[in-house]
């Protein structure tokens, strides 16, 4: 089984220095673009590929780099940005990537803001990743020393500069428009698409921004090809996945494995099972803002295509476990507080909406619910669709909400019951 | 007033942008590492600096949480309250820093050592509870090591 993202990443040592990553054939695959690829060659094999964003949305990433304006008369200069904002809780696979092999995520970035002939790239890294700051100044610098990155790269004609931007905090710095906001010093609220940043991104100029493990795949896909890397998968999604697992599980972590594992084989083998006393009650299984499976999907495959069958999204791929002894509706309540809190206040729906879910689910807990707050949160979960709020946080947020209403239902109406929390 | 040395700083990040207000951020962050804080003074500084109006400077300071328009302790500890942290118990945690420091979220102890904040899911969450103190992240937090944990920031 071929881990190509993290054969090289080794918990407890060092990241991969420069040289000790050309060793392991690193920056091969960006001088064979350089010199042999054209920008639209390489923008094709990434989408042959069926390589998909690994931030949540899963959008074919080849095909998100063919909508920017190429030739001599497109707007200049272009940008390609990292989004390294992990900040979905229960997230955690950016920070292994960052922290164990730099150079990989720079390589990739070379090449992709070489399909898109952009000239300036940031990684915006969100503030809390202090160990990952250090190790990624350090690596740009070493990039620029070989001659990586800067001025006419390998004599060729592409010139890139590369820049580490940290973040301030605030969840909405990882929604693709609200990010570029903060790249330019304004508040992190959403832009109206259309224009997508394709066309007019980072100050107005065409941007592409990437995950950090969409664009570690990159250096692998051109070194190997379209079809090693589907060959790579279980499932129809091409590629390998980082997937993590955190709550009361014996061996919380995360692991690159073929995209399309199933969920049993995540939480038993990967994970260890649950604790000793605990049982599995729900999972969310691509961070906060996913709809819950429970029991009855373990033999679900972990891919965009089988978890959007199952309800649900892959989203970032790591999981968080509810287990029997944690309460639903306090579990709940802990996420509405999350999205409350960090709603942008851009748009009323979410501005107002969030917190009055989360206000109704901090009174259900408490034991003082009434029966007509549960239909309250219900009409909120239709009211907070898409298509009614500027972005995604809200209705991210309601997919918790509605499958845990769906599936632990009986636990919202215990609490009414009895007037008090029965965990 | 911005001492030459915040000035320097402030210019190398503008150096990188095409417009001087792109910065703004990049000055705040630079602010607190000098003052601990953001003043209102601060704020007015850094606006004359970027041909801002101090209200546009304070309306992107009070949008992130981790730029303090409000004077903090020696020590900042973010506490995580995001999910995995809440299954695996950071409300123990928390109940027992508001013991040993006698101050609740958002507030500082008595001799100016502490601020508690709550902070948002610090992606650890193979390790959680989970909690930063200034720039050091700690992980798998147990409450009989709390103590000795506080104890290497004086």
């Amino acid at each position: 089984m071929e881990r190509p993202l993290t054969k090289n990443i080794h918990a407890g040592r060092q990241p991969l220095s420069l040289k000790e990553y050309v060793s392991t054939g690193g920056y091969s695959s960006m001088q064979q673009v350089l010199k042999k690829f054209t920008p639209h060659e390489v923008q094709q094999l990434v989408q042959k590929s069926n390589l998909k964003g690994r931030g949540g949305a899963g959008f074919n990433t080849g095909m998100k780099w063919s909508f920017v304006p190429m030739g001599e008369d497109c707007p200049r200069p272009k940008y390609l940005i990292a989004n390294a904002d992990e900040m979905e809780p229960g997230t955690f696979k950016d920070r292994l990537l960052l922290e164990g092999n730099p150079h990989q995520l720079i390589e990739g970035m070379i090449i992709a803001a070489y399909a898109i002939q952009a000239n300036i790239s940031y990684i915006f890294l969100r503030w809390a990743y202090k160990k990952a700051a250090a190790i990624l100044e350090r690596s740009i610098q070493e990039a620029y020393e070989a001659g990586w990155l800067g001025q006419h790269i390998m004599g060729t004609g592409f010139s890139l500069d590369m820049h580490l931007h940290t973040g301030a905090g605030r969840y909405m710095c990882g929604e693709e428009t609200a990010l570029l906001n903060a790249l330019e010093g304004k508040r992190a609220t959403p832009r109206a698409k259309p224009p997508f940043p394709q066309v007019s991104g980072l100050f107005g100029k065409p941007t592409i921004v990437n995950n950090v493990e969409t664009l570690c795949c990159v250096p692998h896909i051109i070194a190997n090809g379209a079809e090693w890397f589907q060959g790579l998968s279980y499932s129809g999604d091409a590629g390998t996945k980082i997937y993590g697992v955190s709550g009361k599980v014996n061996n919380p972590g995360a692991w690159e494995l073929p995209m399309g594992v199933t969920m049993r084989e995540l939480i038993e083998e990967h994970a260890g099972g649950m604790k000793k006393g605990y049982r599995l009650k729900g999972v969310l299984p691509g961070g906060a803002s996913t709809d819950f499976l429970t029991e009855q999907h373990m033999d679900i495959k972990m891919d965009f295509k089988s978890v959007a069958a199952a309800g649900s999204r892959l989203g970032t791929g790591t999981m968080v476990v509810m287990d029997d002894a944690t309460c639903p509706v306090g579990f709940l309540h802990n996420l509405q507080h999350f999205f409350a809190q960090e709603s942008c206040g851009w748009c009323t729906p979410c501005r107002e909406g969030l917190p009055w879910v989360e206000k109704l689910l901090l009174a259900i807990e408490a034991g003082m619910g009434k029966q007509e707050d549960v239909d309250m949160l219900q009409m909120h979960t239709q009211w907070l669709q898409p298509g009614n709020t500027f972005c995604a946080l809200a209705p991210g947020a309601m997919e918790p909400l509605q499958s845990a209403l769906k599936y632990f239902r009986e636990d919202f109406d215990r609490h009414i019951r009895e007037k008090k929390c029965p965990y | 007033m911005l001492s030459a040395e915040e000035i320097k700083s402030i210019d190398h990040e503008v150096a990188k942008l095409p417009q001087k207000r792109a910065a703004v951020i990049e000055a705040l962050k630079i602010i607190q590492q000098h003052r601990g804080w953001v003043s209102d003074e601060s704020v007015t500084a850094i606006a004359e600096h970027l041909n801002m109006s101090p209200a546009e400077v304070d309306s992107v300071a009070t949008f992130y949480n981790l730029i303090f328009r409000k004077p903090v302790g020696r020590h900042v500890i973010l506490l995580c309250d995001s999910i995995s942290c809440y299954v695996m118990g950071y409300k123990h945690i928390y109940e027992a820093l508001q013991q040993k420091l006698q101050i609740k979220f958002g507030e500082t102890t008595a001799d100016q050592r502490f601020t508690l904040l709550p902070n948002a899911c610090l992606g650890c969450c193979d390790h959680a509870p989970a909690l930063m103190i200034n720039n050091d992240l700690h992980r798998d937090i147990k409450l009989e090591t709390l103590d000795d944990l506080l104890s290497k920031y004086t």
